[in-house]
């Protein structure tokens, strides 16, 4: 609210004969203003980095090194076991580079399926005319609506009954079929190019697919961005899906294996406290360097989910 | 466009309409078969498995009318435990959060520089997964080496909380990892916050307004179409939390673990999956469904007149 300081006021403590006492002059409440919001913002991240640094400073505890010192140890510390990160990738027991492999092979079809299924979606709702389009699109937006807790349960029973349990596919094959929300966004996005764009296609002689392919596609990239951001995140952190459809270990996504790792503590042998935080981080970074580079799409995408309400 | 296809209407369109007509069809498939195949099918076998008694082992399923909801509201207690572990959280959570990503949006709204770094890192524990962040906690709330009830001892508090071991503390030590990930709200509030136009302050300057004043008539008036949003979504979320009560909570393929993290969605994974009984837990998961609706319901009646939208309605449905 800073920025609305108005012009009125700075004409007045400009130009104004009258003297202002010294806390009421308003470069010095600029002054007192800047350092109490950096404050609480310096607080408010240290908040935030304090238990990562934990985190680190515990994965990098050598074997037989408690992780809890008294006092509270942050990093950096002594001891710089970088090898744990190796450890837990490979190791007899359960390497971690397995669960790893799995979680981007199901972030690759999940992408794929996102991407292919809900442009060509949104392509027709956005572009095309048929009948029955505004009664179909209101399914869209209702189904958006349907929360996934009561589909759970039967969803399970259904992809049991065709056999899948055990499998990835009902961990992938929904993406290739649409998702309401991203159908949503997709077609808002597509509807604000100019018509012309088609009908100036359609006379050179382009099909509607070629239209899709060649022209909406690529100035469609923004939202594909933020989809393919979305889905690698969603995907990376499911835990649920993961843990009530695969059984074997061998299969596990990162999250169900980081817990399955965890549990396997308890019977006295490895992995120790350092190793299960070397694991949970190895297991953060690739999305936190996601969420770097792709920061931009992202706020601007959670931008338009919250304009939804 | 539209006015032409009503004209013409159904039965026989033009060539080229009907060519038209037709690729839209095929471009809308792979909704229609997922609308289909995973939305219709999976909400009739709801419907259905809710009244039968549906064990995985034990097929198949038997018609047992109204007898899962009888079972719920009389016999299994923890139905009513696990419902009153669900509502204490969201009574404990959900307006202090959104007051608190309320108050943190406006910090970094402030138009000063270095924000994109702060924004940065505040939305940090927002892509860390929820089995990180839970197994990170549960050391950070280690009741006697924790690094929590250290700081906490350092303040002085001579018997700092047992946490995640404690009945009491249980609830608040998740809330606690709720807070950590205050900032992923507050990215929310920000984008509102973004979009309200700073004609309206200097109109407000001009007109001698002090910040409070602001902050009441046109901020909150002009966001609350956002704050509405975070606090549906809040609801739906708080009804729906599952990975640290799995974690803390002890759950295993084997049995279940303390009683004081039997969040609802918990409470319905133990029925289905580790007792096997489907059809229990389907009827669960309608009376979860028809609670927040109802409850999403009358917060829509009660606040509608408090929202603002904007007349253009950019962006809008």
């Amino acid at each position: 609210m800073s920025q609305s300081q108005t012009i009125k006021d700075i004409e007045l403590s400009d130009s104004s004969p009258v003297k202002i006492r010294f806390w009421r002059r308003k470069s010095v409440r600029k002054i007192v203003h800047a350092v109490f919001i950096y404050s609480l913002l310096i607080g408010l991240g240290i908040i935030v980095l304090m238990p990562l640094s934990w985190m680190l400073t515990a994965a990098l505890k050598g074997k037989g090194e408690s992780v809890y010192t008294l006092p509270v140890a942050w990093f950096p510390t002594e001891s710089f076991h970088w090898e744990n990160f190796w450890t837990v990738l490979v190791n007899d027991d359960y390497p971690l580079w397995r669960p790893a492999l799995n979680t981007i092979m199901l972030a690759a079809l999940n992408v794929t399926g996102v991407l292919i299924s809900n442009t060509l979606v949104a392509y027709a709702f956005a572009r095309l005319e048929f009948p029955k389009k505004e009664f179909l699109f209101k399914l869209v937006i209702l189904s958006m609506l349907m929360p996934g807790v009561v589909l759970f349960i039967p969803s399970f029973l259904l992809f049991n009954a065709l056999g899948w349990y055990g499998t990835y596919l009902p961990l992938w094959v929904g993406a290739f079929f649409g998702n309401s929300f991203y159908i949503f966004i997709t077609r808002q996005y597509m509807r604000s190019f100019p018509k012309d764009l088609d009908e100036a296609a359609r006379i050179d002689g382009a099909t509607r697919f070629g239209i899709y392919w060649r022209i909406i596609l690529p100035l469609s990239k923004p939202v594909m961005t933020l989809m393919a951001v979305f889905t690698i995140m969603d995907v990376w952190n499911e835990f649920q899906g993961p843990l009530i459809y695969l059984n074997d270990p061998a299969k596990f996504t990162l999250s169900v294996a980081l817990n399955y790792y965890r549990q396997s503590m308890f019977s006295g042998r490895e992995p120790t406290t350092n190793l299960v935080m070397a694991a949970a981080l190895l297991s953060v970074i690739p999305m936190l360097i996601l969420y770097f580079f792709s920061q931009d799409e992202l706020i601007g995408g959670i931008a338009s989910v919250g304009l939804k309400g | 466009m539209l006015q032409r296809g009503k004209k013409i209407f159904l039965p026989k369109l033009e060539g080229q309409k009907r060519r038209e007509a037709f690729t839209g069809y095929i471009f809308l498939l792979p909704w229609i078969i997922g609308f289909i195949v995973f939305l219709l099918i999976p909400l009739g076998m709801a419907a259905y498995s809710a009244f039968t008694r549906w064990i995985l082992i034990d097929p198949p399923p038997r018609w047992i009318g109204l007898e899962n909801f009888r079972t719920m509201f009389t016999e299994d207690k923890d139905f009513w435990w696990s419902m009153g572990i669900t509502v204490k959280y969201m009574a404990m959570t959900l307006i202090p959060f959104m007051i608190l990503g309320l108050l943190v949006s406006l910090l970094l709204n402030q138009k000063l520089p270095g924000m994109n770094f702060f924004r940065t890192v505040l939305y940090i524990p927002a892509v860390v997964s929820g089995v990180a962040v839970t197994l990170l906690f549960m050391n950070l709330l280690h009741p006697e080496f924790g690094a929590i009830n250290n700081f906490l001892k350092t303040l002085g508090v001579a018997n700092p909380p047992n946490w995640l071991g404690s009945p009491t503390w249980a609830l608040p030590a998740v809330a606690i990892m709720g807070l950590w990930g205050i900032g992923g709200g507050a990215i929310i509030y920000l984008a509102g916050l973004q979009n309200i136009p700073p004609h309206l302050y200097e109109a407000a300057d001009i007109d001698g307004a002090n910040s409070w004043q602001k902050f009441w008539k046109i901020t909150l008036p002009l966001l609350s179409p956002t704050i509405f949003f975070v606090l549906i979504t809040g609801i739906i979320g708080s009804f729906q939390v599952f990975t640290p009560a799995f974690i803390l909570g002890g759950v295993s393929r084997f049995g279940p673990g303390s009683k004081h993290l039997r969040f609802y969605l918990l409470h319905i994974y133990i029925k289905a999956f580790q007792q096997g009984r489907l059809g229990y837990a389907s009827a669960l998961a309608w009376i979860l469904f028809f609670i927040s609706a109802i409850v999403v319901f009358i917060i829509y009646n009660r606040t509608e007149r408090f929202v603002y939208y904007e007349e253009e309605g950019k962006g809008s449905l």
